[in-house]
């Protein structure tokens, strides 16, 4: 064939750019506090811009809470709970399938600000996060009348009034994740979103307004780690939870040791993504892709420590680097990106020293050649080779496109090495065989573990941490039990 | 020869196919990806009521698909019987089009294997540059992946200067695994393209299938060096299934495979959806099935 004289046609044939259109978005100039059912000023009138980390340019101004308007949170909380918790189940319910509805109606203007706001790619927020956050609150919806039955056929009651502080991987997502159960289960809440992405929580609060939601019942405070501090040393408030970092995680459990306040963790990981010589090889690449590619790595369970048995280690490289280097890299509101803009400048730093730590302990590095923006965050996705257990890069959480690449022989050694990691949020098993999936699962110290997958999310199953992972779960019926306690 | 059945998860290879389908193709990829679709069709015609007449005429459609748009070009090839091959390759005459016929008892191979030589020789003879044979899934399913492989080996030997494009027949196959296994068989066999189907099975070019067998491509070139190409037929019936098969070569072998040396689509009707969909890019309206000929 390769002889054929046939020149007819020489049609080359590349994808035109395919940006979704953001002319269909409603933003204000400025966001004020959701407080009371309202937007309002916040106390000591501070601003601060949010930006596009693609382009770096503002893209709204959105109020910081003090310590002020944390106290009215409270109060305006405390105040709305007893008639919350009083309503009828099937009443509450109906509120939050409600909520459900109005993401679905509002799915593309918030997948485009959540693109905005963090730089994901529009091809994930538009199939993931905006899908997933309405069935949330679907999923939640359906357990507000159930309560007893979701946690072991026991009478409960709510907490009361619970803090919230969510990360800026999953602005909405993780908000859904945190305020459905809350809300269920009768308590009212108090949201922080993260520093860098509060928009589409504050869309969410509009969300709220228009779903006649009562007073009271959702704040939503944004802020940055002082008004999360601020928060979680609220003495009025009965339960925190935290989706974030390890270090602030530490720092929440310290200030609350001794008190009543309950709380419940999501941190950090390093999981492991175990490759075994008997898988689907090339599913299990594109297992890698979205295991530590999704998302830009900034996933908190991300397969960032890939573990692959030795005598396929060549032949799944060699796969992986050829996938890796077809990735579309770029403009996030692009519907053909693949990878976007890390999320912001602080990160980028983050990612880069840990990077050239792993080139100065010896580690080999591959980075796939691709055209960047001049202006924006970006770090192209990197593999890493020849890493041994000890580099910082398999040790510590990079939150970025990197993976690092470790062997091993047998079974029992994959086990060893993907437990020897002082995190356990979640893991992936690569084989055909059944036999050997449920072994190396019941044998993983890890919250979450897929099989021949890898970063699938279902509001039905539990997820959460072991170790300094984090405790407590989110999603099905365990993730009612964090917000309620067990009357008799 | 033991048969080593290599490893595909159908849920993960179905995922990978169906997250490429929503690559958006507008404006001149558009455009140019119809016409690199068109430029890849192998226009076939396989019924038992195909005349000389029609099949002059389907020949001139694949010439010249829509004279009022002088920059859609032909097709690659036009598919028939044996019987009609000498028709149409006189009808095809100077237009670089090549003349395929499928060939090998068409479509359920239950034939003998002298019979199907026989049936090669003939369609070569009559000038045929194309050979569409089919695997004898008689033999895979029974485990004998070695007659599957002899049977490949001598209708190659007796296809002389014509190119072999064997057909798996997916559906019958019964599994991503047994496609695979299947693949690299014809690939070993000296098969110069992959085909999934006969068009007449229940199921087609489904995009699962057209995944499993160019990644069987992809890794086969990359050890032995020798290119094969693939074809996809069945159930390709609009613009947009055909796009979205380009877009699973183009993400799994590259652009260099993006020829219609290498990749081909058979069909009878996706031609004019191809040319309704281009009209609809310039004018930018829906025309109607009327506004192109069917043969």
């Amino acid at each position: 064939m390769s002889s054929s004289t046939d020149t007819r046609t020489s049609i080359v044939w590349d994808y035109a750019p395919a940006p979704e259109s953001a002319d269909h978005i409603r933003l204000s100039d400025r966001y004020g506090l959701f407080l009371d059912g309202e937007f309002k000023d916040p106390q000591d009138g501070r601003y601060e811009p949010t930006i596009n980390p693609a382009t770096e340019q503002p893209i709204a101004e959105v109020a910081w809470a003090g310590r002020q308007d944390i106290e009215a949170a409270v109060r305006s909380a405390r105040e709305a709970q007893p008639k919350w918790a009083a309503l009828k189940d099937l009443e509450r319910a109906k509120y939050l399938f409600r909520i459900a509805r109005l993401i679905q109606e509002r799915s593309r203007e918030l997948a485009v600000v959540e693109t905005l706001d963090g730089g994901k790619p529009l091809r994930e927020s538009r199939d993931v996060d905006i899908p997933l956050a309405a069935a949330h609150f679907f999923h939640y919806a359906g357990w507000a009348d159930k309560l007893r039955y979701g946690v072991n056929a026991r009478e409960v009651a709510p907490l009361g009034v619970v803090g919230q502080i969510v990360p800026w991987n999953f602005p909405l997502l993780m908000a859904a994740w945190k305020l459905a159960p809350a809300l269920a289960c009768g308590n009212t809440a108090i949201l922080k979103p993260a520093e860098t992405t509060p928009l589409t929580a504050l869309l969410l609060a509009e969300i709220a307004q228009e779903a006649e939601l009562p007073p009271g019942v959702i704040s939503i405070l944004p802020g940055n780690g002082e008004t999360g501090a601020a928060l979680v040393r609220q003495k009025k408030i009965n339960k925190i939870a935290f989706t974030g970092s390890t270090a602030v995680g530490r720092d929440i459990q310290a200030a609350l040791a001794g008190s009543e306040v309950r709380l419940t963790l999501e941190l950090g990981g390093k999981s492991a993504n175990i490759v075994f010589e008997d898988a689907a090889l090339d599913q299990a690449v594109e297992g890698i892709v979205n295991g530590i590619f999704f998302n830009q790595g900034h996933v908190c369970c991300a397969g960032s420590r890939l573990l692959i048995q030795e005598s396929v280690h060549d032949e799944v490289i060699g796969k992986l680097w050829q996938r890796m280097r077809r990735l579309r890299v770029g403009d996030p509101l692009d519907k053909n990106t693949d990878v976007g803009a890390i999320n912001s400048a602080e990160q980028l730093e983050r990612i880069e020293v840990l990077v050239a730590a792993g080139e100065e302990e010896g580690a080999t590095r591959r980075t796939i050649e691709c055209e960047m923006p001049d202006r924006g965050y970006w770090f192209a996705p990197t593999l890493f080779t020849d890493v041994s257990p000890a580099h910082r890069i398999a040790v510590e959480e990079i939150f970025g496109p990197v993976v690092s690449v470790l062997t091993f022989r047998t079974q029992a050694e994959a086990i060893e090495k993907a437990n020897n990691s002082r995190y356990g949020l979640a893991a992936g098993i690569w084989t055909d065989k059944g036999a050997k999936a449920f072994e190396v699962a019941s044998a993983l110290q890890a919250g979450v573990v897929w099989q021949n997958t890898y970063n699938h999310f279902d509001p039905t199953a539990a997820f959460g941490g072991y170790k300094e992972s984090g405790f407590g779960r989110e999603g099905g019926p365990a993730g009612l039990r964090p917000y309620v306690r067990i009357v008799s | 020869m033991i048969r080593r059945l290599p490893h595909v998860d159908r849920v993960g290879i179905e995922e990978r196919a169906a997250q490429l389908g929503k690559r958006s193709i507008k404006t001149t990829a558009k455009q140019q990806g119809i016409r690199l679709a068109v430029s890849m069709v192998d226009l076939t015609t396989l019924e038992g009521a195909d005349t000389p007449g029609k099949v002059r005429q389907l020949c001139a459609k694949g010439v010249c698909p829509a004279p009022t748009m002088p920059e859609i070009p032909s097709v690659a090839a036009i598919c028939v019987y044996p019987q009609l091959v000498a028709t149409a390759k006189e009808a095809l005459r100077g237009s670089g089009v090549k003349t395929a016929s499928v060939a090998t008892g068409f479509p359920a191979g239950q034939v003998s294997l002298e019979a199907k030589l026989r049936d090669t020789e003939d369609a070569v003879q009559a000038g045929a540059d194309e050979i569409d044979m089919v695997i004898s899934r008689e033999a895979f399913l029974a485990g004998d992946d070695t007659r599957v492989m002899q049977e490949i080996v001598a209708v190659k030997d007796h296809c002389g200067d014509a190119h072999l494009k064997v057909i798996l027949e997916t559906a019958e196959l019964g599994s991503y695994d047994h496609v695979r296994h299947a693949s690299m068989i014809a690939m070993e066999a000296g098969a110069d393209f992959i085909k999934t189907s006969t068009g007449k099975a229940s199921a087609g070019a489904t995009p699962g299938v057209c995944l499993v067998m160019l990644e069987a491509i992809r890794d086969y070139t990359e050890r032995s060096g020798r290119i094969v190409g693939f074809k996809a037929a069945g159930g390709v019936s609009t613009s947009k299934a055909a796009l979205h098969r380009l877009v699973l070569v183009k993400e799994t072998l590259g652009d260099e495979w993006l020829t219609p040396e290498r990749i081909r689509i058979g069909a009878s009707s996706v031609l004019n959806d191809l040319l309704m969909q281009y009209a609809k890019t310039e004018t930018g309206r829906y025309g109607r099935s009327e506004d192109f000929s069917k043969e």
